[in-house]
């Protein structure tokens, strides 16, 4: 069976779980630059450089890995959200790109395959893809509208190369995450469509937006409805929302893709909003009792943390969701779906 | 729609999820999607619009912006980009226009169109646009092979497409050729994987009128052409650019409008469902003139004209007359420009025009001695002949809105400097004060902020209480303001027991000022019998928004006064001795009643559901409520009497009823596309079993009793005393359901015409929301009917068949004539899972929001509206007994049935 059927089936059970954060989970580490760098020649400082870790040091990714496997998660990501050429650019270490993505993918894999050997339950491994630091949509010169930071064929190009080393890793999907520009998605999309026909092999995608304001758009100021419209051709196993605010903010927003995505719902949360000091405050209890009434709600498939969260919170959601039956997928009526920034449909 | 079975239409619409998915659950959300038709813009495409070519090719591309934001303004749902211009760098010039509205929300809200005959146009263009575009076009020309590689290419990219019917041989000419390429595309694309929902056809639109006989069948093939494609290729929409066809009449734009419009108005009913057209640019049907439309239509359908000889020669002969008309009506559109100042405020009133009314506003101003003479001089000048017209009938309700929304305007700009002035003493002296409420428990105010307008416009200082108002607020407000009346509204039946509390307080604290009773359940009945009685000031029961002035100027008025005063009174002991009388018709006895009950045939018993139990409708979509409009209540909201279509020609109102129809459709489109209110829907199917006059409801496991009341009045030989249960099976398991909806999200909107000082816009949005509500209702109990109970099979009614209610089952509201309690609201939502399509109650039983129905649904064939009316002191114990009730608590409830 591959693995879209694998996991539908799973789903089909019960709400599965994904994984929380990494960044926050590494910084507590507090590693030093030199833990970074490793025995890489690098001209460039290299403390922060969360992705970099699967070269200099696989045990720290892999242990918070395994913690989330711990914790209950089914679905585990790589540590690859800015293991992209134009993020990496920012630590000159563009050349490791390829690497960085394969390494991460076989730690996630083994972790994965470990924890399925044990108990026979499935786990599933997703090949994370940050939405890089550039946008499409948008100029960064108010007094230039047109002017655009890089072109669709470049950012594409930049997204092959991240999704052919995730595949060759050995991940199950790929996780477009933390979308706030649709034509990011768009381009991350026809990349691993590529990808996956130059492996020879299906790659399902993930599909995750990320809310920029309370009203429910991204950055690139699609709605809810209307980003649903425009990649629902790319037939992803899982449509959802991640980071944003926290799940009580989030939840509008969940409900209304919930009402017409006609595929699984991933939804994974910030853990609430940050304090003034940029900290996330909300405790494991707190995150899964909002969880919870989402889940109480009939809105998710799967779910799991984004910044702020930990293996508890993992932990609390699990046992928070239990028992709770999985959102049935709606079926929706043939209708053309069009979109701007806003939704709009036409009987066919 | 008739199919011709060509494609297997379930492998046109590959599941995201294939074909092992979990089972769905019943659609949510989407519903069903718009069937009306879709404007597309055409003035951003360089072939179509000269002046937006000149722009691109300056490389004024802020100005070329500007074209786009007005298209959509003017209600283009889609933007066609078009740069395929010998002289321009097509790829560049589509890659900036389309980077450029990107950042512009008010444009980019809406899908693009990139339109090419280049396909490396038409990709570059498609790595610029987020959301779902429409690629226009790819065709056979080049051969099969390449079709389905830019077929692909379009799926990759997430975007529908425009397929134009052209081949190896050519651009198909006549209806064989239109509809064979048409076909042959279809099973290419959905063979291929591509979702025929994906594909529109553009079958080529060519230009008539020509004077080659060859060419005198083009608009009749494509129209015929139409009608054959829907039929044979399921869920595909067709598209045409529509200016080729009056390629002819260039320069003449009166002809030109309306040869579309005639061409639309025969096209789309064979299935054109979009168009390439200049959204400002086209007449309504109706409002062509009668001789241009009829030669238009002998051009279009090739037809011999009446008036003899040549459709074309005749089309042309009388196209010269209205060259340049057009240049005619904008100069005497513009002329009141140049009046006196007073003379374009007057004008300005009206017309309703408030575009210039600030500017003018501040010339009078300047000119006057002091601000506020401004308000009594020309204003109130202009509102006094507003008023004049008013009363002799000849301007309309939605008119007058229209007036005091200008005279808002023109009044906010002058307080600062009235204020300023710090003359307190030179306040205006009003007419009168009012103190207007909706009562407590009710929420409905269309018909109250009418009224409030109306008496604002003619001088009455208005103190609105707003909606829900409790009788202390009332009264507070009387002592506070020293005001000269009262007026109270309400819509629902309660709202009457709790206008009597209001007579009554009003009376306990020694009142003496009149008070108006208004609202669409009041009656002079109930105003006579129970609310006069109760109070021994002035009670006078007002019918509507028009004789509210006449009232209102007589209360003020020392001489007319008293004999209003007097005359109400007698009119009213007069209700009351002929109610007393007896006048009324004979009760048969409750016994006697049931007897005499509809006789249940277990042969027009409905099947079981196919989907029991709830189902929840997150958001309906807006277009599919808006074509299911039923209009006539609407009108009748703003006093224009008369049925719809008709009331738009009554020859009294219809001038009125046009204009207000028109800012309704504007308004629907700005509802519709931007997406301001929200309907959400519950349904509710459950087992039931009948017990007497009573349904007992078998919901989430609990059983709930639902009382029905019996009708009393005496019947003629072969009438039943009707019951609501009576069509519910007496001897075994039955089905019933019950249904909530509502219309979310008005208040930022009203908000925002408060700001404005713009009642008109409020009342109309109030007055949609409800048509809106209606319509969902009667939309849901349709889905209802077919698919989630599904006894109806497939109805396939029309609007018109819908209104009249020509299908099987029945919707009975709760406070309405079958059902007239409405106490029973809390059970039905109870059973509903709680508020229902997020729908709450107010303590007397009013739904929040405002626009909303409920109620529950019978599928008996025999099942039928009836009204209860009186009923007996018998059955009204009996009742209470079965509601478990004390029976003062049922004859509050049941008031206006006992009686």
């Amino acid at each position: 069976m591959n693995p879209r059927d694998r996991l539908q089936r799973a789903a089909a059970e019960r709400i599965l779980l994904t994984d929380g954060a990494f960044g926050t989970e590494i910084q507590n580490r507090k590693l030093a630059e030199a833990d970074y760098r490793g025995a890489l020649d690098l001209a460039r400082d290299q403390k922060g450089n969360n992705d970099i870790l699967a070269i200099t040091r696989p045990e720290v990714p892999d242990a918070i890995t395994r913690a989330y496997l711990d914790a209950g998660s089914d679905i585990v990501s790589t540590n690859t959200f800015s293991a992209n050429r134009i993020s990496q650019a920012d630590y000159g270490a563009e050349r490791l790109v390829a690497e960085i993505n394969r390494e991460s993918a076989r730690i996630a894999r083994v972790a994965a395959d470990d924890y399925a050997a044990r108990d026979g339950r499935p786990r599933f491994v997703a090949g994370a893809i940050g939405p890089t630091n550039k946008t499409l949509s948008l100029s960064p010169n108010v007094n230039d509208p047109g002017y655009r930071e890089i072109d669709f064929d470049g950012l594409k190009d930049v997204y092959v190369e991240q999704a052919a080393a995730l595949i060759e890793g050995g991940v199950d999907f790929l996780l477009i995450e933390t979308i706030f520009d649709t034509l990011n998605a768009k381009a991350g999309i026809v990349a691993a469509l590529e990808a996956a026909e130059a492996a020879g092999r299906d790659v399902p995608l993930m599909i995750s937006m990320t809310i920029t304001d309370l009203s429910g758009r991204n950055l690139s100021g699609h709605t809810v409805e209307a980003f649903w419209y425009a990649v629902r051709h790319a037939r992803p196993v899982t449509i959802g929302l991640n980071c944003s605010f926290g799940a009580q903010q989030l939840r509008p927003h969940v409900q209304a893709l919930a009402a017409i995505a006609d595929t699984l719902l991933m939804a994974y949360p910030n853990a609430g909003l940050p304090n003034d000091l940029g900290a996330y405050d909300e405790r494991p209890d707190q995150t899964a009792a909002h969880i919870r009434a989402w889940a109480d709600q009939g809105l998710v498939n799967i779910v799991g943390g984004c910044c702020g969260s930990t293996p508890a919170h993992i932990r609390a959601m699990a046992a928070a969701v239990q028992g709770l039956a999985p959102r049935k997928l709606p079926k929706p009526p043939t209708v053309t779906r069009l979109a701007g920034l806003e939704p709009m449909t036409i009987a066919a | 729609m008739q199919v011709l079975k060509t494609v297997d239409p379930s492998k046109a619409t590959p599941s995201p999820l294939g074909a092992d998915a979990p089972l769905p659950s019943p659609r949510q959300g989407e519903g069903r999607a718009s069937s009306t038709f879709v404007n597309i813009g055409e003035r951003t495409n360089v072939t179509g619009s000269a002046r937006f070519k000149k722009l691109v090719m300056a490389g004024d591309y802020a100005a070329a912006v500007e074209v786009a934001r007005q298209q959509v303004e003017n209600g283009a749902q889609v933007i066609d980009v078009n740069m395929d211009e010998g002289l321009l760098d097509a790829e560049h010039a589509m890659t900036t226009f389309l980077k450029l509205i990107a950042a512009e929300p008010d444009i980019a809200r809406v899908p693009v169109m990139v339109d090419s005959s280049k396909w490396t146009v038409i990709e570059a263009g498609l790595k610029c646009v987020s959301g779902k575009p429409i690629v226009n076009s790819i065709s056979m020309k080049e051969g099969e092979e390449e079709f389905l590689r830019y077929a692909r290419k379009v799926r990759t990219y997430g975007a529908a497409v425009v397929v134009m019917a052209f081949d190896e041989v050519g651009q198909a000419d006549t209806k064989a050729r239109k509809v064979e390429i048409c076909e042959r595309a279809y099973r290419l694309l959905v063979g291929d994987g591509f979702p025929a929902e994906d594909i529109i056809f553009d079958p080529n639109i060519f230009a008539v009128a020509t004077g080659i006989d060859e060419h005198r069948r083009y608009a009749l093939d494509f129209i015929e052409a139409c009608r054959e494609i829907k039929a044979r290729c399921p869920h595909v929409h067709l598209s045409g650019g529509l200016s080729n066809l009056s390629f002819s009449f260039r320069g003449n734009e009166p002809v030109r409008r309306a040869m579309h419009s005639v061409f639309l108005y025969h096209a789309i009913p064979a299935g054109l469902d979009m168009a390439i057209v200049n959204a400002g640019q086209l007449d309504v049907y109706d409002t062509i003139d009668a001789e241009l439309r009829e030669a238009c239509e002998d051009v279009i359908l090739d037809r011999r004209p009446k008036a003899g000889g040549d459709a074309t020669e005749r089309l042309v002969e009388l196209a010269e007359r209205y060259k340049g008309t057009d240049a005619a009506t904008e100069k005497a559109a513009a002329e009141w420009r140049g009046w006196p100042v007073t003379r374009r405020l007057e004008h300005a009133l009206v017309k309703g025009i408030d575009a210039f009314v600030v500017e003018d506003t501040e010339e009078a101003r300047l000119e006057a001695e002091r601000p506020i003479h401004v308000i009594e001089g020309p204003l109130m000048d202009g509102m006094n002949v507003v008023g004049d017209l008013f009363g002799a009938g000849k301007m309309f309700l939605p008119q007058v809105v229209k007036s005091a929304r200008v005279m808002k305007k023109a009044v906010a700009h002058l307080i600062p400097f009235i204020e300023a002035e710090k003359e307190k003493s030179g306040a205006t002296q009003g007419k009168g004060k009012v103190v207007m409420a909706t009562v407590k428990g009710d929420v409905h105010d269309i018909g109250k902020n009418i009224v409030g307008v109306v008496l604002q416009c003619n001088g009455f200082e208005v103190i609105d209480l707003g909606v829900m108002v409790p009788w202390q607020d009332i009264l507070r407000a009387v002592d506070e303001n020293g005001a000269d009346m009262i007026g109270l509204s309400g819509l629902i039946t309660p709202s009457l027991d709790e206008m009597v509390t209001v007579a009554t307080e009003m009376q306990r604290e020694g009142l003496d000022l009149p008070l108006l009773i208004g609202g669409a359940t009041t009656s002079k009945a109930h105003t006579a019998l129970r609310i006069d009685q109760a109070y021994d000031g002035p009670v006078i029961h007002v019918l509507d928004a028009s004789r509210a002035v006449g009232v209102a100027s007589s209360l003020v008025s020392e001489t007319q006064r008293d004999p209003l005063v007097a005359r109400t009174a007698e009119e009213y002991e007069q209700v009351r001795v002929a109610r007393a009388r007896g006048g009324q018709n004979e009760l048969a006895a409750l016994a006697e009643a049931r007897a005499n009950a509809f006789p249940y045939d277990p042969e027009g018993k409905a099947p079981p559901p196919l989907r029991p139990g709830l189902h929840h409708y997150g958001e309906w979509p807006l277009r599919d409520l808006r074509a299911s409009i039923d209009w006539t209540p609407f009108f009748r909201a703003w006093e224009l009497a008369g049925t719809y279509p008709a009331i738009l020609d009554d020859p009294v109102v219809g001038e009125s009823a046009r204009a207000l129809f028109k800012d309704a459709e504007a308004m629907l489109d700005r509802i519709v596309s931007e997406h301001w209110i929200t309907p959400r829907g519950t349904v509710g199917l459950w087992r039931c079993r009948r017990e007497g006059d009573d349904v007992l409801v078998l919901a989430s496991n609990e059983e709930t009793r639902i009382p029905f009341l019996r009708q009393q009045v005496k019947k003629r030989e072969g009438r039943a005393n009707m019951c609501l249960a009576d069509f519910i099976d007496p001897d075994g398991e039955d089905w019933i359901g019950g249904f909530a909806v509502g219309i979310h999200g008005l208040e930022p909107h009203l908000a925002r015409f408060k700001d404005a000082n713009d009642d008109y816009s409020d009342i109309l949005l109030k007055a949609l929301a409800d048509r809106l509500a209606e319509a969902f209702a009667e939309t849901l109990h349709a889905h209802v009917r077919e698919s989630v109970w599904g006894y109806a099979g497939t109805e396939h009614l029309t609007n018109q068949q819908l209104i009249r209610e020509n299908y099987v089952g029945i919707r009975p509201a709760p406070g309405y004539p079958a059902c007239p309690d409405h106490s029973l609201k809390p059970a039905l939502f109870e059973m509903l899972g709680g508020n229902p399509a997020d729908v709450t109650l107010t303590d007397n039983f009013a739904m929040l929001p405002t626009s909303a129905v409920s109620g529950f649904y019978f599928a008996h064939r025999d099942s039928q509206y009836f009204g209860v009316a009186r009923i007996g002191r018998d059955q009204l114990e009996d009742y209470a007994a079965r509601r478990g009730v004390a029976v003062e608590q049922a004859e509050r409830w049941l008031r206006p049935n006992l009686d």
